[in-house]
């Protein structure tokens, strides 16, 4: 019980940051979920059931243009099928014999930064370390829409487009400690971030959405890392 | 808008949330097949990075300010400090960056 506290402090802290770039983007969704006719309870209603960036804008823009929910459907399918690829990962970090009810509750806050803090813990994930962070984060997400929709300019664009840049300062944070002890990781790392330069500006890959983009990049290059170099057997466990 | 919003809404949340359930309700036990482990290992650093890069560069008001967030979060994380740090440090470098040449 005592430990269950300490994890979920633990998460609580890491996901600060998460919680403030969050701020940032999804102010910015207020404001848009505002323009494409949206109430406030509406637009938070919808940050708070979906807690995902880029699915809500896409979601907006359908919704702007009077798509059919199949179209909806479809979409965030396509849009948010990388957690898919998160949850598959996520239910190894896990122990074998964690609840229904936990696995319900993980997945819930499988966003693309919950799932990198969450995936980075040292040893076996403790649900309550995923609680902690999802108990600062989601509030961020949920009140930055707020202060989005009720007022476009409380936040100067100043401390807007740098509280933009916290989420993927975050990341490198997560990918850079392990990098530095293992070659093979810090090779994939480059790799990754080169190709996804080529997609992002090479004619007719850019047309790719970014979406796709993770998900054709995070099966082409973590396949081709496994066929070459196979982790072994006890290194899975960190 | 002709569709009823929260019908919207509901169907978005629905979606989403079974691609994040069904993984890991339905995936109880430890994979075995070491292929597939080394793959599921190797997932994040693929995925965060490919999503870290290039956006970063494009996520601020200048692309000068996102170079030097970026630069001193590389710098911060490899001396090891703490996420926290890293991230902030990245926000107050681009502040600071667009205080200078905007």
């Amino acid at each position: 019980m005592r430990n269950n506290i300490s994890y979920w402090k633990k998460g609580f802290r890491d996901g600060i940051p998460i919680a403030l770039g969050y701020i940032a983007v999804s102010f910015t969704f207020g404001i848009v979920a505002k323009n494409a006719g949206l109430s406030v309870f509406q637009a938070v209603l919808m940050s708070a059931v979906n807690v995902t960036s880029a699915g809500q804008f896409a979601g907006l823009g359908l919704i702007a243009a009077s798509a059919s929910y199949l179209e909806v459907a479809f979409t965030q399918l396509i849009i948010n099928l990388r957690y898919c690829l998160m949850s598959c990962s996520l239910s190894q970090k896990i122990s074998n014999d964690t609840s229904f009810i936990h696995r319900i509750f993980i997945a819930s806050g499988v966003t693309d930064e919950i799932f990198g803090v969450s995936v980075s813990t040292e040893g076996k994930l403790n649900p309550f370390y995923s609680y902690g962070v999802i108990s600062i984060a989601v509030p961020g997400w949920v009140l930055g829409t707020f202060l989005g929709v009720v007022s476009g300019n409380i936040l100067p664009e100043r401390v807007l487009s740098a509280l933009s840049v916290a989420l993927y300062g975050m990341f490198i944070a997560i990918i850079v400690p392990p990098a530095k002890q293992n070659k093979i990781i810090a090779g994939i790392i480059m790799l990754s971030m080169l190709l996804s330069l080529a997609f992002a500006k090479f004619p007719l890959l850019e047309q790719i959405s970014s979406g796709f983009r993770i998900i054709i990049l995070t099966v082409v290059i973590a396949g081709a890392a496994a066929v070459l170099f196979p982790i072994k057997e006890d290194t899975n466990e960190k | 808008m002709k569709n009823n919003v929260y019908i919207y809404i509901l169907v978005m949340a629905v979606v989403t949330y079974l691609i994040r359930l069904l993984p890991l309700t339905l995936i109880r036990k430890e994979i075995k097949n070491n292929t597939i482990r080394s793959f599921l290992y190797y997932v994040p650093y693929v995925t965060l990075a490919v999503m870290t890069f290039p956006a970063i560069l494009y996520a601020t008001s200048s692309i000068w300010s996102a170079l030097g967030g970026f630069i001193i979060a590389i710098v911060l994380a490899y001396r090891g400090k703490s996420l926290f740090k890293v991230s902030l440090s990245a926000c107050l470098v681009v502040f600071l960056v667009e205080l200078l040449i905007c």
